[in-house]
């Protein structure tokens, strides 16, 4: 119990589209211990950003989140109120979006920003003391202390997404999302925000969920990955297991079919088809259209995750047998 | 087309296709009424400074940079889509720079672009088969069944099949995979010679993105084509390239054959955007090559080498003059004060 700081049970967020229900995310299982980092792996559409929201209750409507449990530290945050999520939001588990401009208040500046964010929280805390607080955070993510007379539009790319950092740990919470932080930057931005975050992460004592499309970046970042396809999670294992043991198809087709910068000569493998319609996924196995070694049943049934050995759970028939039947 | 078929024939083409000659693009700077009255010079973003180089026929010749680099801008005005500030480009030894409306349309099927967004390169009204046929009817060279034969031909060419069915959807009834497929099928249905692809999988997901690059290629060999890629993405240039040039803030700092760029990269801001590519192996732990500040506005480009500010090596020569890409082997070029003395083993 110590150290396991969060454990996600069967969560479950569906869409109410109009032309039907969407499952999104379809009973997700995983625990997150003190300063550990998990990568979320999936393409678009595959309900990564859903779960990342889900897990701080910021499903935008029609979404909903109708199962599961979300244990932080003992409580169910599906449980709280809203008020209580309130508290929880910020302080134990912040966020970091993808775009930056587009979560910065174009008309606030940058000091102000933390102002809101400390006096909310904290509403005992002075102006000023929030605004030297801010000046020590923003310190810390290698931005000077003058900016926070800026406005989001004076800073570039890379250092609006600093200042997202910075805001997602002023209230020092015990886990940070990171939905997509470096999807919008260069390369050579990006290696320094993840290096920042990495930073960040270790003298703030924090665990870390970075969610992304990037394998390689997951690979390269993370303790533990959980790749997600149509909604479901396929694979979830530790990142020696996921690279060097892959178990699912699809997490093996992944895997083939990233190019790396090192080796000499490499033929890339593509997956074939495309994702599937979650308005109308396939019967049995989400991913058997794609499947190169789908058998009869993939078609027929739908397959539970398995514990093939401790801590590695895989969502496929074909490892049932290795396996033990999971209940 | 056997591989040794086409080896031969690629050997015996080494001729050029594309030739860019001290290409420049400034894009005046709008200044505020304020600004007008208090300041006389007038402000440009130099986007493309002064580039030099050849497409060879048959080869995928890329384009390499982040974003603001100018590959785009590089891209558009050899299609004559922008005209240059000053240069010249030659299409198999002629100029194209100035030409008249009616010269760079009959051009056109010759050369054509494949954008990045397949989302908005589409108009959402018009069938795929008539966005694909369009081009046709524009150039007068088919209408009727014949456009619709050969409408259908290309699309099962690039594995839209079965193509009767596609031809009658519209476009967001098509996967981001699908509409990219499209998209390269209305630039190849004039049969053209040279292609310039925009970062054509940026906005694929990454499991589709190997089947569209392996579709390019194919192409590229039975059409008998030559690629100008432009992406931002050095692991995919490393995959697709025969010889690749990197871009920095309007200029090409290093360019030769892949292999050369990917195992002896000269330049420090080759080297550094090589070294921050995430490597998908948890095992192997990279070194970073750390890059001061970020990429300086291209209105106000550093003195002597532009990459001076933020090089770990600057000396005192970088911040005086500027470094002219120079030959440094056979397939090997670099823009760099330092490397040029250093390589010579």
């Amino acid at each position: 119990m110590e150290k396991q700081l969060l454990a996600v049970e069967g969560l479950t967020v569906e869409y109410w589209a109009r032309r039907g229900r969407v499952r999104a995310v379809d009973s997700v299982s995983f625990t997150l211990d003190r300063a550990e980092t998990l990568g979320v792996v999936g393409e678009s559409g595959s309900g990564k950003s859903t779960l990342g929201l889900s897990l701080i209750r910021l499903i935008p409507p029609p979404g909903r989140i109708i199962g599961g449990h979300l244990w932080l530290e003992g409580t169910d945050l599906l449980k709280l109120r809203e008020e209580e999520m309130r508290n929880v939001r910020g302080r134990k588990i912040a966020f970091v979006f993808q775009d930056p401009m587009t979560s910065l208040n174009p008309v606030k500046k940058i000091g102000e920003h933390f102002v809101e964010l400390i006096r909310t929280h904290e509403p005992k805390t002075g102006r000023e003391e929030a605004l030297r607080r801010a000046e020590k955070l923003l310190n810390d993510v290698g931005i000077q202390s003058e900016r926070i007379n800026d406005y989001p539009h004076q800073l570039s790319g890379g250092m609006r997404q600093r200042v997202m950092i910075a805001l997602s740990i002023a209230l020092n919470p015990s886990i940070v999302i990171a939905d997509e932080p470096t999807t919008a930057l260069d390369v050579i931005v990006q290696a320094k925000i993840l290096d920042l975050l990495k930073n960040v992460q270790n003298v703030y004592a924090m665990a870390l969920i970075l969610i992304t499309h990037d394998l390689s970046i997951a690979l390269e970042r993370c303790n533990k990955i959980l790749v997600m396809y149509a909604g479901q999670m396929v694979e979830y294992a530790s990142v020696e297991n996921i690279y060097n043991k892959p178990q699912h198809p699809y997490t093996r087709g992944l895997l083939k079919s990233i190019p790396n910068i090192e080796l000499a000569e490499q033929k890339l493998e593509a997956i074939p088809g495309s994702p599937p319609d979650l308005l109308n996924p396939p019967r049995g196995c989400r991913f058997w259209p794609r499947c190169p070694s789908s058998i009869g049943k993939c078609r027929e049934r739908e397959p539970q995750p398995v514990e093939t050995e401790p801590g590695h759970f895989v969502r496929c028939f074909l490892h049932e047998v290795a396996g033990n039947e999971s209940n | 087309m056997s591989d040794a078929f086409y080896m031969r024939w690629r050997e015996m083409n080494r001729t050029e296709i594309v030739r860019v000659e001290n290409l420049k693009k400034y894009f005046p700077v709008e200044k505020s009424f304020l600004e007008k009255l208090l300041t006389r010079t007038r402000g440009f973003i130099r986007a493309v400074d002064d580039i030099t180089f050849s497409v060879l026929r048959g080869e995928v010749f890329t384009l390499a940079g982040e974003s603001g680099c100018g590959k785009t801008t590089t891209g558009k005005i050899i299609l004559g889509l922008v005209p240059p500030t000053s240069g010249r480009v030659f299409f198999r030894d002629r100029e194209i720079t100035n030409l008249k409306p009616e010269e760079l349309r009959l051009l056109r099927r010759r050369m054509q672009i494949i954008f990045q967004d397949p989302y908005a390169s589409f108009n959402p009204r018009m069938k795929i088969g008539d966005a694909i046929g369009h081009p046709l009817e524009i150039h007068g060279l088919a209408s009727g069944l014949e456009k619709r034969k050969k409408v259908l031909s290309m699309l099962e060419r690039v594995g839209l099949t079965p193509p009767e069915q596609f031809i009658e959807l519209y476009p967001h009834q098509l996967s981001g995979g699908q509409r990219q497929r499209a998209a390269i099928a209305r630039s190849l249905i004039l049969n053209p010679e040279f292609i310039v692809a925009d970062e054509p999988v940026s906005m694929i997901d990454v499991s589709l993105r190997t089947t569209i690059i392996d579709l390019m290629l194919d192409l590229k060999r039975e059409l008998q084509l030559t690629y100008l890629f432009i992406t931002h993405d050095l692991a995919v240039a490393k995959y697709i390239s025969d010889r690749v040039a990197i871009m920095y803030l309007g200029k090409i700092v290093e360019m030769g054959e892949k292999e050369e760029i990917f195992s002896n990269p000269l330049h420090p801001y080759t080297q550094a955007l090589l070294s921050a590519i995430p490597v998908p192996n948890p095992d192997r732990k990279r070194r970073i090559i750390e890059l001061k500040g970020e990429v300086p506005s291209a209105i106000r480009i550093p003195m002597g080498c532009r990459f001076h500010p933020r090089c770990p090596f600057a000396e005192e020569a970088c911040q005086k003059e500027e470094p002219e890409l120079t030959v440094v082997s056979a397939s090997h070029l670099v823009a760099c004060h330092l490397a040029k003395g250093s390589e010579h083993a």
